[in-house]
Order: structure tokens, then C-alpha cells, then sequence
């Protein structure tokens, strides 16, 4: 079926501001839906109430609206610019629940607006639990026991019905908020009152649980004739009972046989046909008993969502932008594969890789929060990663999260001593096993790490397994890891002898490298440097191939140069002759540094673009603009680490890095990718350090006869409460090198000063702590500038609404 | 760790490690893009002659288990993988696929870069190889790679046909239930465990008078079987060089020209066979059986240049235009262009490359697809066909009565 003429102007609903359980990805969504559409000819109103988007750029819509969004403001643009049709399934659950109330509250059929992609009826089906679960029966899949109540009583007679553990989930809230798993009468009473409270309709929906069962997802497409394909399959590395958005998940399924497999791709057609979703992308998840095989249907998204940005990234196949045409009638047959050219849509990609998603949390910033990981989002961002293995993945996902970690690093064997370097088990305390195994136990954003302290102290997969009820096959691959450190650290064996030479050879190094592991890992491992690492593989030859993700598994060529690296033996970077630039992306969403790093850095590629440089986009967020293949010319998803960077710049010998554009975390590699040789345009260095290095700003102020409040670097307890007493309290102490106020803290006295330099921070040399007189009464402004090395340009002047 | 060796007949060489069982293994080197369903590959007849390569790096991570079988033993000839899981997990599992590959001696390498291989296969062709793990030497692998036999003309389905008609009984599998054999309709394993899903539930009442169907066996894939039995259908299986006369003897409802390995052309008395079958009974045929239709209406096929080999191909119903998504699993092509009769269309095309892939006579009640409708591995979209053979058996019943066994 070609396109719709009978509609020509679309409106399309944003998620508004970050929250936890929805980000960036439905800017990315967003973005792509709002490029489909125009290139085929329709008028996009665009409403967004989150500035910091892509998405609200004036030239991504005919017309944008940045306004509130709520029913009242819609139903004014709606009657002002009377479009068609709405596309709801693009704007996360906030524009999905907006265009639900909309038609409810009869705004649409007011203004002759009609719903597309999905229709009312469809998701009311997907969202109700009650009618889901309908659904479901009819078409004969299990759903866990449950049932609705609207209060204790009701809810104590349901869970009579349905047994302990007991899942509680408030209605329509967002990111399973509320959401809790209750393990006796108390916890039950509790969970239910604050999920009854904090549902806006006062409903909660009681569900057996199957808790330590294996969790999985499935992407899957329809068109207007009903031609469905899955995208992508996804395993939780996490089993049921914590939040996919707060779960290691993996792709494709792992440990799924095909017959298993196709049973679930046969339910998951079969439920987005009796929901009614008529076009676009759903998320099904399923729960797998791992002791019988036993499959239940657990809930649908029936809209892009955060795994469909995931899917997106794993496998190159544009789910949003697909969606969007699949809305306003083609079908998959009619629209190609961007990536092949030869090939259309209408197919199922095949991967040849693993990737691994690791969520980001910022526990750090809210001291006393509960970190045990449940049916309720506490994530705040994720990192994607590439490799040919699990195991390749999994470190490179860990060094991407940016939490100074860089491989499976012990967290009881202390650094420098004990098992890291070679040492006894002996040096392990009674409590850190008893911690081990607490922290195995109780699912936690860490528990990666304890696995691996679990195998160094000789825990095997099937205790690990009991413990943590994550499969065994996710576990062997930790322990091949281990064991190889183990072998490279020379522990257990008789023979001493120098573990760096051990690693010093070209096996060792080659299966160093194909397992995942970093230079700076393994410099950890050897007691060297990262550096010394590095040449001494370089001399060996030993250097990062690049291969592409292409959605076909190498079965046709490839044009869209979307590359990770690994270490094999063909590289297919091919890079061009042309001049390039490479940006580097800002990671990980994290409190302090979001979206709007990747709004800077997605226009840095365009502005480059335009003035005929080539550019080549790294990053490992895959909620982002910035990760999409046709963003930049080339793109490169991998770890924002020195490391990494390097090998991208060597390939591709560019004109220079900008570093700039992505917050924090490439800001960071400024100095070392200048040592190591590299260009960096725009800001130099120096200039960076100049302005991040307190001792130094402080230097540059004084030389401008600037005022700035009385201030101090500490590298020590003593020196900091020296300082204090000279500046005079309260003081505000943080870090240098933060971000967005991570481990800051307004200090009013002595006592509080020493609690925070003992708790919060370890002062050192290399990170000092700095103490400022805090402004009490002050007001806060910003001015944005900007300099082409003579002319200063003031952007804007913003004055703070708090006080500073 | 065992070294191994992989050479190409083009003089390209892969080292890697050994697993499954040790030797020296030769045949025709294709990729499969399937993502799950090694051992299903593993066990398709029609892989004799062949080394694949799996594309997916991951393999053997749910390991192997008793039921997930397309005939009695691997049939490939040699197996090639990034990474051999060495422990997984399923419920099913009782083997890894390595201590599996030795028991049936299938020769195996892992450990090379198996998505570089997979494209030189595609830029320059699937070519004759040889993996060994006994001798090293580059130039006289190579030498025993360039002097392998090749697919063209040779009749391999003699080696991985039955040699005896034999009944068919198994029903497809089901979770929780497994297979479970025509007719006795009660569960075999796991019985009281947990209640089947009624969407996947074969029907439960089979026909009054089950249509009876000859199979010819060319090296038939288990799941066609089991997918007749389970559409209502008496499958009786014979050799591939049974005659004519002989089905025709049989008297059935219906025939079914199986899958099978290698070349069509290799097989001139299965299309000797079926040319006299044409006419006197309902036919259908899936992967070589489509293609021996098409040289049996006097056309020709064609060897492509990499094959089909996957789970993930788009075929186009061009009756009604709807897409579905298919397991393949083939290195030549019908080129219905060749063929005479004019009342052959064409009724499904590949969407990637716009072959061939199935192909109705108009007057008569025959037809064919190339790819595998029966899945296993793979998705079940098309599994619509064998309940498209029923239907085509029983408006010939209407129209001619039931067939009735001559006697000689």
C-alpha cells in the first residue's frame, strides 16, 4: 500500500522532561519519526514541554510547539493548527497517556483528529492489566495470577489467591514506579498502601510472582497488512523481580533453544494482533520458568519504547523511523533497508555479535537509598556494548559506564594486594565472604563484581546460580574470565614468575584482547602502566579490528559505516581519504549530564557536516541521536576510554578530536589524547585544565583582578579544615573534576567537616577536595559565550530562580 | 587446545582450535545466518556434502538435547563456529555440543573469524574446503580443497535417503509435551507438568479418513513428517528411487517430494519418477522436491552463487501479497522462465534477491515452494502450506472420490 493522501498534517507528542524510566530515547524516537514523515511530504506539529531535544530544533518539525503537556494546552494547539492525524507511539508513556486522555475526553473527535499507528481500543487493551490479561486468555497464554484492588482489604483477599513473594505494581505510573515485591503479610500491607497512594486511580494490580525465572523481550513490527517481524530478541542477565530498565540485558536470547524461541516469536505475533496494535513497534516481555520451559506473557508496550532504542543500536534496523512510515500506510515490503540498499524491511535481522547493556545508576548523589534493585526503575542512563562474545560485551559495557572500573575489578580483594596481584585467598575476611554472598543474594547494581569475587574465591557456577538465580550460562562466561586472570596473575600455580611476562605474549595478549579485556585492566592485573601496555601490544601487532553492524550478518554489503570493535582478523573500517573530524559523545545518561550533551554534539556533526568535513561520532549511549547511523558519516560504537579512542584515531587519522561537546566525560581524555598526539579543535587542553583545575582558575582570576569567593584546594583532612578556618564557615566542599554536584556538600561547622572528608571523599594528590566559602543570599547567574579566539560573542545571561 | 586448520579452495586459510571430533573433514563451505537452531541444522540431511559456518558467534549455548532432531544423525560435514559454548543451559540440555559432535564424528573448528569467512564466501562464492586437525600443511590442504568434488551433479541424496518405505507416526513437538505419536493423543513426557498454550496445540481431532501420503524420502527434515501427520495425513515414507508405479500402486491421496542435498540434477530418476507422476495425483514439494518439479515440467535450475542458508529470508505470497518470514536453506534455484508449460506460475518470490521460491501448475493440484515450511529451525509463518496440501487432497477427493489401491 503506498503512503496516505488524505492526511497531510501529523501531530506528534513528546515525553516532556527526563525522568527516571524515560530519557533521551524518545528524543531519538521523536527525531527519527519527525525526519520520516517530512521526507515523505507530511506537516509535522511537534509538542514538547524538554527544550534540551533534538527534536524541538526549529528545522525537525513545520512547527513546534515548547509548551506544557497537558490536555488543556493540546486541545488549544489542536484546535489552532487542526491536524489529521496524531502519532501516539512515538512520545514514551507521557505522550501515550496524553493522546489516550485526549481522545477520551472526546478532544479528537471534537477537532477531526484521527489516532494512528495505534488506536484507542488497542492501547487500553495493551495498558489495562485486567483487559491484557483477557486478551491473553483468549488467545490461550499464561499470565501470572493476579488481581486489581482499589483497597488493603481487596488486595489481602487477591494475594490470598495468588501466594507470596507478591508483586505489586501501581496503575499507570511510569517506570514501574511503586512497583515492590512483597515477601510476607508486613512488606504486603506496606507495598499496597504507598502503591495505592501513589496511583493516580488509586489501583493496584497484586501478581503472583515469578521471581528467578528467566526474563525476556521481544521487539516486534506490524504493518497495515498485517505482516509482523521480530527485530530483535533481548535476554535479561537478571532474572525476574528486578526492572528490565535496571537489568544487564543481552542480545540476541542467549540460552533459548529454537523450538523455545519460535514459541515465543508465535506469541508474540499473536499479541500484538489481538491487542490490535495496526502498525509500528510493541515491546513483549516474557518470563521463562528455567526449570521446565514454561512461558508467561507479562505485560506489552504498545509504542517505541527504551528497548526499542536498545534494538535499534543492536541490530542497525531504525525502529522509530520505521514506525512512523508503517503509521501513514506503507507497508514493510514498500520501504527500504537503509544499510543494504538491495534489501527491504520486511525481514528479520540477524546479528553476528553480542551486545550487552549495562544500566547506569547515581546511588552516589542520594546517601541512604535503598540500592537493592526491584520492579522499580532506579537507573539513570545505560551504556551499550559490542563484541564478538558475551564476554567481549560485558567488559566493554563496564568500562563504558565511566564508574572508574575498567574490567570485573574485586571489590574485597584490596588492590595491589591479595588475589588482584596474585595473592591467597587467606587475606579474606570472614565478613567479606559473609558480603559476598549477601551482596549475590540481594540483586544490587554491583552484583557483576561480587560474581567475579565469588569465583575468586572459589564459589562455583551452581552456588552462584542458587544464590542469584542468574543463568548459568551468563555465570561460566564470568568465570572464563576470572580464570584467565587468575592464569595471568600466575595464582594458584607453583611457579611464580612475572605475570607481566605471562602477558607478554602473543597468545596470552590475542586471548587478553579477544575476552575484553582493557590495556588498563590488565595493566591493573600485571602491576604496569595502561600505556606500556598498549605499545608492548602494539609491538606484537596485536591492534582493534573494526567491524560493522549491518543487520544481515555479513549477508549483503553493508553501506552505512556503523563499526565496533573487536580483536579478529579481518578489519572492514575502511576508512576514507577525506577530512574528518572525529566527536566524541558524553556516555552514559547520568544525573548532571543528560541529553543536552547529545543535543551538542549531534549539531557539532551537522555544522561539520556542512562545511565538507567527514564526521565520525563515538559514544555508548543508545538512547541517543548522536548513535544513529545517519547522523554522522561514520559512526563508532564504542567505550569513551583512551583506549578506545586511541585505536579509533589511528584508523581513521583524522583532522582532529573534539572533545567539547560531550560534557565530562570526554573532557577527561583531553590531556591523554593530547599526549598521545592527538589534535584536539576547539578548546585546547590547557585551556580545559585551566578552567577545571581550582588551583589554577583561582591563579587566572587574581591575574584578571577578579573577585571570587575565598577558596582552597585540600589534599589532606588537616589541610582542608586549615583552609576552612581561614575562609570561615559554611564552606561548600566537593571534588575537583565533578559533575553536576556529585559528593557536594554545604559545611557548616568542624565536626561536619571531618565527617565529610572521612565519608565522602579520600583526598589525595591526585584528587584533591575543594573548599569554597559558601554565598549565603546570592544570587546565581550564567553567561553563555562564545570565542573564536579574538571575538567574544554573549550568547545569553540567565539568572538562577534559587539562590546559589 | 588442539590446533585446526580450515583451507579454502582458493588457497584461503583460518587457523583455529579443534572441537567435536578430531580428523579431516571436506565439502562445499556455506554460511547460515539462523541465530538458533544448530543442532537442527546440524541433523538436516540436506547439509550433506557441506561445512557451515554459523554466522551467529555464539553457538552451542543451550547445548543439545534428544528431540531437537531432523533425522537420525548430524549429516553436515564439518562444523564451523566463532565460540563453542563449553557450558550451557537449558532445560532441555543434556550434551554440549562439543562432547555431541564427537560422538557422531562431525569434525568442528572454532575460534576464527567467522564473519570474515562468511564474507569472503559471499564476495566470492561458496567454494570446496577442508578442515583438519592432522594435517597442517597450507598447501596440501589447500591442494585436498581443490580436489574435493564438488556439489554439481553428484547424487548425494542416496547417501542420506531411507533404503526402506517405513509408517510415520510423530506429531510436531509441543512444550511440556515433546513429540507425541498419530493417534494415541495422550502426552509422552512431563504429563500433569503444565498445560499446553491452545494457540500451539496441534488439532486434537484428526480427520475421519486421514488423507494418505507418499513422502518421497530424499533426505527428508523430520519436522515435514511430523508437520504432515500433524495437518491429518497417513505418511508412508519411501526411498527416493521408489518408481512411479509403485506410489501410484500405493494409491495414495497425495504426494510429497522431500528436501535433500545437493544438486537436482544429480537425481535424473526422481525426476523420471515424478515426471510420470504428474497428472495422476496431488503433489507437493519443499526445497529439492520444488526444484525436481521444475526439471520434471522441463525447465532448468541454476546453482546461486552463496545460497539461501537461514532463518530470516522474506518470501512474497504473490497471490496475496502478504510477506512472510522463512527458513531456507538451498544453493540452487528453479529458473521458471526455462519451463515450458506455460500453466506454471510463479507464486512466491525471495524479496532480498527476487528468486524463485514457489511455484503452482494452474490445471493441476501441484505445487511447490522452495523454502521449508516446516521450519524447525526457524519461524513458523508458513507452516499455512501443509494445510494447503490437505485442502488440495480433499477438493480431489470430492471431485474423483477416494483413490482406490490397484492390485496387480
Amino acid at each position: 500500500m503506498p503512503k496516505r493522501t488524505d492526511i497531510d498534517k501529523i501531530l506528534i507528542i513528546g515525553s516532556g522532561p527526563i525522568v527516571i524510566g524515560q530519557a533521551c530515547e524518545f528524543d531519538y524516537s521523536g527525531t527519527q519519526a519527525c525526519k520520516a514523515l517530512r521526507e515523505e511530504g507530511y506537516q509535522v506539529i511537534l509538542v514538547n514541554s524538554n527544550p534540551a531535544t533534538i527534536m524541538t530544533d526549529p528545522d525537525m518539525a513545520d512547527r513546534t510547539y515548547v509548551e506544557p503537556l497537558t490536555v488543556p494546552i493540546l486541545e488549544q494547539i489542536i484546535a489552532r493548527e487542526k491536524p489529521h492525524a496524531l502519532l501516539p507511539t512515538l512520545g514514551g508513556q507521557t505522550g501515550l497517556n496524553l493522546a489516550v486522555a485526549l481522545a477520551e475526553q472526546g478532544v479528537l473527535e471534537r477537532h477531526g483528529v484521527e489516532l494512528i499507528g495505534a488506536k484507542l481500543p488497542a492501547i487500553k487493551k495493551a495498558e489495562d492489566r485486567d483487559l491484557f490479561k483477557q486478551a491473553m486468555q483468549k488467545i490461550g497464554l499464561e499470565v501470572p495470577e493476579s488481581g486489581y484492588a482499589h483497597s488493603l482489604e481487596e488486595a489481602r483477599s487477591v494475594v490470598e489467591r495468588v501466594g507470596y513473594p507478591a508483586i505489586i505494581r501501581p496503575s499507570f505510573t511510569l517506570g514501574g514506579t511503586g512497583g515492590n515485591i512483597a515477601y510476607n503479610r508486613d512488606e504486603f500491607d506496606e507495598h499496597v498502601q504507598w502503591g495505592l497512594n501513589i496511583s493516580p486511580v488509586h489501583q493496584v494490580l497484586v501478581e503472583a510472582s515469578v521471581i528467578g525465572w528467566k526474563e525476556f523481550e521481544l521487539e516486534v513490527m506490524r504493518d497495515l497488512k498485517d505482516n509482523v517481524v521480530i527485530i530483535c530478541s533481548i535476554e535479561n542477565f537478571d532474572p525476574m523481580g528486578i526492572h528490565t530498565g535496571d537489568s544487564i540485558t543481552v542480545a540476541p536470547a542467549q540460552t533459548l533453544s529454537d523450538k523455545e524461541y519460535q514459541l515465543m516469536r508465535d506469541a508474540a505475533i499473536a499479541i500484538i494482533r489481538e491487542i490490535g496494535v495496526e502498525t509500528g513497534g510493541s515491546n513483549i516481555q516474557f518470563a521463562v520458568d528455567p526449570k521446565s520451559g514454561r512461558m508467561v506473557a507479562i505485560e506489552m508496550n504498545p509504542r517505541v519504547s527504551r528497548s526499542s532504542a536498545l534494538a535499534s543500536k543492536a541490530t542497525g534496523f531504525p525502529i522509530a523511523k520505521i514506525a512512523a512510515k508503517l503509521a501513514v500506510g506503507y507497508t514493510l515490503d514498500e520501504i527500504s533497508n537503509d544499510i543494504t540498499k538491495e534489501t527491504t524491511a520486511c525481514f528479520e535481522p540477524t546479528i553476528d555479535y553480542c551486545v550487552v547493556k549495562f544500566p547506569r545508576f547515581s546511588f552516589e548523589k542520594f546517601p541512604g537509598a535503598d540500592e537493592t534493585l526491584t520492579t522499580q526503575m532506579k537507573s539513570v542512563g545505560e551504556a551499550m556494548a559490542i563484541g564478538r562474545t558475551f564476554k567481549e560485551a560485558l567488559q566493554k559495557a563496564i568500562r563504558s559506564l565511566e564508574i572508574e572500573a575498567y574490567g570485573l575489578e574485586s571489590r574485597i580483594f584490596r588492590r595491589g594486594k591479595g588475589r588482584e596481584t596474585g595473592g591467597g585467598r587467606g587475606e579474606v575476611s570472614e565478613a567479606d565472604q559473609k558480603l559476598v554472598r549477601e551482596r549475590l543474594r540481594i540483586a544490587n547494581w554491583e552484583r557483576v563484581f561480587y560474581i567475579a569475587d565469588a569465583f575468586r574465591l572459589g564459589m562455583t557456577v551452581k552456588e552462584i546460580e542458587g544464590l542469584t538465580a542468574i543463568d548459568r550460562w551468563f555465570l561460566a562466561n564470568i568465570e572464563e574470565i576470572v580464570k584467565f586472570e587468575d592464569h595471568l596473575i600466575g595464582f594458584g600455580q607453583r611457579r611464580g614468575g612475572s605475570s607481566l611476562l605471562r602477558l607478554l605474549t602473543a597468545s596470552a595478549m590475542r586471548e587478553a584482547k579477544a575476552l575484553g579485556f582493557s590495556d588498563r585492566r590488565l595493566a591493573q592485573l600485571v602491576g604496569s602502566q595502561e600505556l606500556t601496555i598498549r605499545d608492548a601490544r602494539k609491538r606484537m601487532g596485536i591492534e582493534a579490528t573494526f567491524k560493522m553492524v549491518d543487520t544481515c550478518g555479513a549477508e549483503f554489503v553493508a553501506h552505512t559505516p556503523y563499526l565496533y570493535s573487536t580483536y579478529e582478523r579481518e578489519c572492514e573500517a575502511n576508512p576514507t581519504t577525506r577530512r574528518k573530524i572525529v566527536i566524541l559523545g558524553s556516555g552514559p545518561n547520568r544525573i548532571g549530564q543528560g541529553i543536552e550533551f547529545d543535543y551538542c554534539c549531534v549539531h557539532a556533526a551537522f555544522a561539520l557536516k556542512e562545511i565538507g568535513y567527514e564526521t565520525i561520532m563515538v559514544n555508548c549511549n543508545p538512547e541517543t541521536v548522536s548513535t544513529d547511523y545517519d547522523t554522522s558519516d561514520r559512526l563508532y560504537f564504542e567505550p569513551l576510554c583512551l583506549e578506545d579512542v586511541l585505536n579509533i584515531v589511528e584508523r581513521e587519522q583524522p583532522v582532529g578530536v573534539i572533545v567539547q561537546f560531550g560534557g565530562q566525560t570526554p573532557l577527561k581524555l583531553a590531556i591523554p589524547l593530547e599526549q598521545a598526539g592527538v589534535k584536539i579543535l576547539g578548546t585546547p587542553p590547557d585551556a580545559i585544565d585551566r578552567a577545571e583545575d581550582r588551583e589554577r582558575f583561582k591563579q587566572l582570576l587574581q591575574h584578571l583582578s577578579l573577585n571570587q569567593s575565598p577558596n582552597g584546594t585540600a589534599i589532606s583532612v588537616s589541610e582542608a579544615l586549615r583552609i576552612a578556618r581561614q575562609i570561615g564557615y559554611p564552606v561548600l566542599v566537593r571534588p575537583s573534576y565533578v559533575l553536576g554536584g556529585r559528593a557536594m556538600e554545604i559545611v557548616y561547622d568542624e565536626a561536619s567537616l571531618q565527617d565529610y572528608m572521612a565519608r565522602a571523599v579520600q583526598a589525595s594528590p591526585e584528587h584533591p577536595v575543594l573548599v569554597d566559602k559558601f554565598l549565603e543570599d546570592a544570587i546565581e547567574m550564567d553567561v553563555d559565550a562564545l570565542c573564536d579566539g579574538q571575538e567574544v560573542v554573549i550568547g545569553g545571561i540567565m539568572e538562577h530562580i534559587e539562590e546559589a | 587446545m588442539k590446533k585446526a586448520l580450515l583451507a579454502l579452495a582458493d588457497g584461503t586459510l583460518f587457523e583455529g582450535v579443534s572441537f567435536g571430533a578430531e580428523g579431516e573433514a571436506v565439502g562445499e563451505v556455506i554460511f547460515n545466518t539462523s541465530m538458533t537452531g544448530y543442532q537442527e541444522v546440524l541433523t538436516d540431511p540436506s547439509y550433506k556434502g557441506q561445512m557451515v559456518v554459523m554466522t551467529y558467534p555464539l553457538i552451542g549455548n543451550y547445548g543439545v538435547n534428544l528431540e531437537d532432531v531432523e533425522s537420525k544423525a548430524p549429516a553436515v560435514e564439518g562444523f564451523i563456529v566463532k565460540e563453542a559454548s563449553a557450558c550451557p543451559s537449558n532445560w532441555r540440555s543434556t550434551q554440549n555440543l562439543d562432547s555431541y559432535l564427537k560422538d557422531h564424528g562431525v569434525v568442528g573448528i572454532q575460534g576464527i573469524d567467522t564473519r570474515a569467512l562468511t564474507r569472503h564466501l559471499r564476495d566470492y562464492g561458496a567454494m570446496e574446503g577442508v578442515i583438519s586437525t592432522k594435517d597442517l600443511g597450507p598447501d596440501s590442504l589447500v591442494a585436498k580443497a581443490k580436489a574435493s568434488p564438488g556439489l554439481i551433479g553428484r547424487d548425494l541424496v542416496r547417501e542420506v535417503a531411507c533404503t526402506e518405505p517405513h509408517i510415520w507416526m510423530q506429531r510436531a513437538w509441543q512444550l511440556g509435551k515433546g513429540y507425541i505419536e498419530q493417534g494415541t493423543g495422550s502426552r509422552v513426557q512431563g504429563e500433569g507438568e503444565q498445560p499446553q498454550l491452545d494457540m500451539f496445540a496441534e488439532p486434537s481431532t484428526l480427520s475421519p479418513k486421514p488423507y494418505s501420503v507418499v513422502a518421497y524420502d530424499c533426505g527428508i527434515k523430520w519436522n515435514i513428517l511430523r508437520k504432515l501427520v500433524g495437518a491429518g495425513c497417513d505418511v508412508t515414507v519411501v526411498p527416493a528411487d521408489t518408481s512411479a508405479a509403485t506410489v501410484l500402486n500405493m494409491a495414495p491421496d497425495g504426494v510429497f517430494l522431500s528436501n535433500g542435498p545437493g544438486d537436482p540434477e544429480g537425481v535424473p530418476y526422481l525426476v523420471d519418477n515424478v515426471r510420470k507422476l504428474i497428472g495422476t495425483t496431488p503433489i507437493f514439494g519443499i526445497c529439492l522436491g520444488h526444484q525436481i518439479l521444475g526439471l520434471a515440467f522441463g525447465g532448468q535450475t541454476y546453482k546461486l552463487k552463496f545460497g539461501h542458508h537461514g532463518g530470516n529470508q522474506p518470501v512474497k505470497d504473490l497471490t496475496t501479497g502478504k510477506v512472510e518470514i522463512t527458513t531456507q536453506n538451498h544453493g540452487f534455484a528453479v529458473d521458471i522462465a526455462s519451463i515450458p508449460d506455460k500453466n506454471v506460475e510463479l507464486t512466491h518470490i525471495n524479496l532480498n534477491d527476487r528468486t524463485v521460491e514457489g511455484m503452482r501448475h494452474t490445471r493441476l493440484p501441484i505445487f511447490s515452494v522452495q523454502y521449508h515450511p516446516e521450519a524447525s529451525p526457524g519461524p513458523h509463518d508458513a507452516s499455512y502450506l501443509f494445510q494447503r496440501f490437505v485442502d488440495l487432497m480433499a477438493s480431489e477427493r470430492r471431485k474423483t472420490g477416494a483413490p482406490v489401491k490397484r492390485t496387480r
